[in-house]
């Protein structure tokens, strides 16, 4: 579904990510691991043209997409939860999920996925009022998701869905996210909990300074004393 | 008492224009974080062409009700296509330049502005012809003319519609979205730069309607009246709380009505030292007051932006 070829980002002189070639396929859930500062931000950031890749190309349903802009990505069905959430604070969250849906016009099947999508989370419909910036980290990681889907997405790009959040919501967060792949979505999860995003996915690459180091399937990830040590802390 | 009454219904009237024109600066400030200092030149342009086309009309025998709506009407659309313009030639190249260089095109363009309608009108100031039989109607010993009412009506319905538009409409929306964060909205599918055109040209639509008023009330007009009328509109930005829609609305009617008020009686508190010529200053006494005491302005509280 989705090939990465040798994609590359600077920042000025810096080369944040050199050259990465992976892939995801349909249906399926790869997690992109590594340590702070190892380009897996970048990565997604540069997937979701928020920032210009230096180089490389990047193909998604057999076209070529690094050259759109990214307003234009989510109606290719790719939508990004951008680390650190990026709820619209001065809008309620039936308003954050509704800008979820912008780029449809479909009015009577957002309602439907409006109630799905509240269906995954019942602390959001309590919450349907409120202004997104009062909501907790949790509950604003929930609207992000949340209002990804609302896009009715092909490919889900989660970046840090755990950050900074209390260990059982990211319990919470890693169920709901186990759902939606059990639904059948196509998601690439860059994540700093190794341990949780190898659990939850079927394969997995490891980032470091820029580039791909290993890749496996998640299970042999996990069981690699070499990812072990280095990244499940033991 | 007389003078109270009195000066509430003028500053009332001055602050729905300042509201108007405070409007257009807010929009813009509170999308891409530039103050456009050619707004109030836009409001000047507006006046011109409504003058220019009522004239026109006025000597074609056309009615003045209807030689007025249309004067209106095409001086909206040139505003709209100016603030357009303005956006895609001067600010749009600039869009990730350090914020000085933007402000500083803003100075720019407002001199050009100044000196184009210059060229065009001439330095002297213009005499709007009459276009309605004033009625001058009297409360309390105060009187209002149906000018003022007409006005206030106008810049009324121009605030409900603005506030519909971007609480209930699409565009709006994406206003909104990207007001707060655009490099999310981005990711929502709303195009970044047709949102910031938005802006220019809807604000630029009620400076037009804004200018129009001014050239109705005042009767006259001149190349250089768009500055103070700007700087006027832009600390009823300030005070509401700039980037906020609903300060702008009342910081513009609430600087009105300080200032008739100043002009009102400065007489009586200076020992008529100073006469109601000097009613400018009240503007910036309530600039430096809100800068120096609530930068952030009445309504500019922003809280729960993170989390």
């Amino acid at each position: 579904m989705l090939e990465v070829n040798g994609l590359r980002v600077a920042y000025g002189g810096i080369q944040a990510v050199r050259g990465i070639t992976f892939h995801v396929r349909e249906g399926e859930m790869v997690a992109l691991i590594g340590a702070n500062g190892a380009g897996k931000s970048s990565t997604l950031r540069a997937l979701a043209r928020l920032l210009d890749p230096a180089g490389g190309n990047v193909r998604y349903r057999g076209q070529e997409i690094q050259t759109l802009p990214a307003h234009r990505l989510v109606e290719q069905g790719i939508a990004l939860v951008p680390e650190g959430r990026g709820v619209f604070p001065r809008m309620s969250c039936l308003e954050n999920l509704r800008m979820g849906a912008y780029s449809r016009n479909d009015r009577r099947e957002v309602d439907n996925d409006l109630d799905h999508v509240l269906g995954h989370f019942p602390r959001l419909k309590e919450r349907a009022q409120q202004l997104a910036g009062t909501l907790s980290g949790g509950e604003q990681q929930m609207l992000a998701i949340g209002r990804a889907l609302m896009s009715r997405p092909k490919l889900l790009l989660l970046d840090e869905p755990s950050m900074g959040l209390a260990p059982i919501m990211v319990q919470k967060i890693f169920q709901v996210i186990r759902d939606i792949a059990a639904e059948g979505m196509t998601i690439l999860l860059v994540e700093q909990n190794a341990k949780l995003a190898l659990e939850v996915s079927q394969r997995g690459y490891v980032m470091e300074s820029g580039q791909i180091t290993v890749s496996d399937e998640s299970s042999r990830l996990l069981a690699d004393p070499k990812v072990r040590a280095a990244y499940l802390g033991e | 008492m007389d003078t109270l009454l009195q000066q509430l219904i003028n500053g009332i009237t001055l602050g729905a224009v300042y509201a108007l024109v405070a409007l257009g600066y807010t929009m813009v400030y509170g999308i891409i974080g530039l103050i456009n200092f050619a707004h109030g030149e836009v409001v000047m342009i507006g006046t011109m062409v409504a003058f220019t086309v009522i004239v026109y009309l006025a000597a074609a025998g056309v009615p003045p009700i209807a030689a007025l709506t249309i004067a209106l009407l095409v001086s909206v659309v040139v505003c709209m296509i100016l603030g357009w313009a303005l956006e895609r030639v001067a600010y749009r190249p600039l869009r990730h330049a350090p914020r000085l260089t933007p402000l500083i095109t803003a100075i720019g363009m407002s001199i050009v502005l100044q000196n184009v309608s210059m060229i065009i009108w001439g330095r002297n100031y213009i005499t709007f012809p009459p276009m309605i039989d004033k009625r001058i109607y009297e409360i309390g010993g105060a009187t209002f003319t149906n000018v003022q009412v007409a006005i206030v009506t106008m810049a009324a319905l121009m605030m409900v519609g603005l506030i519909f538009l971007v609480h209930r409409t699409k565009i709006g929306m994406a206003m909104r979205a990207t007001a707060q964060n655009p490099h999310v909205a981005s990711l929502m599918g709303v195009n970044i730069d047709q949102v910031i055109a938005m802006a220019f040209i809807i604000g630029s639509a009620l400076g037009a309607v804004a200018g129009g008023m001014v050239g109705s009330y005042y009767e006259i007009a001149h190349y250089q009246m768009g500055f103070m009328l700007g700087l006027k509109a832009f600390t009823a930005a300030v005070l509401g709380g700039i980037g906020n829609l609903a300060g702008a609305m009342a910081g513009g009617i609430l600087l009105g009505v300080i200032e008739a008020l100043g002009a009102g009686y400065i007489g009586d508190l200076t020992g008529n030292f100073l006469g109601s010529h000097y009613q400018d200053i009240f503007a910036f006494i309530v600039l430096i007051i809100v800068l120096m005491f609530r930068p952030s302005g009445l309504f500019g509280e922003r809280t729960g932006d993170r989390a």
